[in-house]
């Protein structure tokens, strides 16, 4: 028997942990899917150990959203009891792995942002979120820089590798718009420097998406135009199919634990 | 007779004693002392609450750590000893005792070191052989059996080793 979602109040911070919490969790999800089939044992065991940092992240800004809200939810609750229009994860994340590039691609633009925002995001007056900024910001460094030497190899590669992720970065380009967008209840979190504003960190993240395609003798494209919605809720097909999976042990056994 | 005072830093040395007893999982020499995870140990009245923090985000092996903790605070006599995650400052592995480097070394995972930079790209790094100290040494993978580990291979001896990565 199906279990009813949770109910949220979702304050602007309860708002803004539960969106990078989803972040996280939807990707770490997303890589965790290449356990047992990536192309070689490294890649597997790489991405798997990915996958459980930000799982890690995730379960922090999941408890700290339940902590702020102060009612009865929980980190699991909020993962596992809320359906695809809760989440607001970055449409970016829940696209499909596809091939090893674009499981790449997706990975070299999340995480060129994710090391550049949670490296700003240490100076929050939040303590709590500038503690997990640090935790995350050393993560990301190492995320960032496997990605990046992946699409290096892979760009300069061979003649396959080469297509296969310009064809990536041309597919998921015009999901990356949404990382720099802020709703008014961010941006009031922004003037009270408890967060800071994405779009402060955009010029940067160009700098290291040119120095890293560059090398790599890939382009980025010159399209401006981007797709949004994942922030408030309105997802892609491809959500709800990967919460189905996420979700099946406590949508069939409610309460289920180890 | 002893003061009040003396009998808590006995008792909050041996709460200490309890929990540095315990042993990370993933790596069995090394104690969570040895790590840094082991932050402070706090005692109010008879009650002892026991800090820790973890390695990485998604370190499975926290969960069996508190565990261990808790039955080894409870074997020691401190009744309902509670296990707190602090993240602030965020754990490094400049906190590894010397001691716990030898450990390590001794078991086979060679220890962490300095790194050039962690952003620089196909960064070299010379790390030592564990087995027979050579260092014409080189990196298979970043990502080793657990979360802290890189899996290298020695040229010299050929045997494949674990580097507990620099975080």
């Amino acid at each position: 028997m199906a279990v009813a979602n949770i109910q949220v109040s979702e304050t602007p911070l309860v708002l803004y942990a539960l969106r990078r919490a989803d972040d996280a969790l939807i990707l770490g999800h997303r890589l965790s899917e290449w356990c047992g089939h990536a192309p070689m044992l490294e890649e597997d065991m790489a991405l798997s150990n990915i996958a459980l940092d930000l799982i890690g992240q995730a379960r922090e800004l999941y408890s700290y959203a339940a902590k702020v809200e102060g009612k009865d939810n929980d980190e699991d609750k909020l993962a596992y009891l809320r359906d695809v229009r809760q989440y607001r994860n970055l449409l970016l994340v829940e696209q499909p792995n596809g091939d090893f590039a674009q499981t790449l691609v997706r990975q070299f633009f999340y995480s060129a942002f994710a090391d550049l925002y949670w490296r700003a995001m240490m100076n929050s007056r939040d303590a709590t979120l500038a503690a997990i900024a640090a935790k995350s910001e050393k993560e990301s460094a190492y995320h960032l820089r496997h990605a990046s030497e992946w699409i290096i190899r892979l760009g300069d590669g061979t003649d396959e590798s080469h297509a296969r992720a310009q064809a990536a970065i041309d597919h998921l380009w015009a999901f990356t718009g949404e990382m720099f967008t802020v709703d008014d209840g961010e941006r009031a979190l922004i003037h009270a420097d408890i967060v800071i504003d994405p779009g402060s960190v955009r010029g940067r993240w160009l700098t290291t998406l040119s120095d890293v395609t560059r090398e790599a003798t890939l382009k980025l494209p010159q399209n401006d135009w981007m797709q949004q919605g994942g922030r408030a809720g309105r997802h892609s097909e491809h959500l709800g199919h990967l919460l189905s999976e996420l979700q099946s042990m406590q949508r069939t056994f409610p309460g289920l634990t180890w | 007779m002893v003061t009040v005072l003396e009998r808590d830093s006995d008792l909050r040395q041996r709460a200490w004693d309890a929990a540095a007893s315990v042993f990370d999982p993933e790596i069995p020499v090394l104690s969570i002392a040895d790590l840094g995870v082991l932050r402070d140990v706090v005692l109010d009245g008879d009650h002892v609450e026991v800090a820790i923090t973890p390695t990485y985000s998604g370190c499975p092996a926290m969960n069996m750590i508190a565990l261990e903790i808790e039955i080894a605070l409870e074997r020691a006599g401190f009744r309902q000893p509670k296990v707190r995650t602090v993240l602030s400052p965020a754990w490094t592995t400049d906190w590894m005792s010397e001691e716990g480097r030898e450990k390590l070394r001794a078991y086979g995972i060679a220890p962490p070191q300095a790194s050039s930079s962690r952003r620089s790209l196909f960064g070299e790094q010379a790390v030592a052989c564990p087995q027979c100290g050579s260092d014409k040494t080189e990196l298979l993978s970043e990502f080793g059996s657990t979360s802290c580990k890189a899996l290298w291979r020695c040229k010299s001896c050929r045997e494949p080793f674990d580097y507990f990565k620099c975080h």
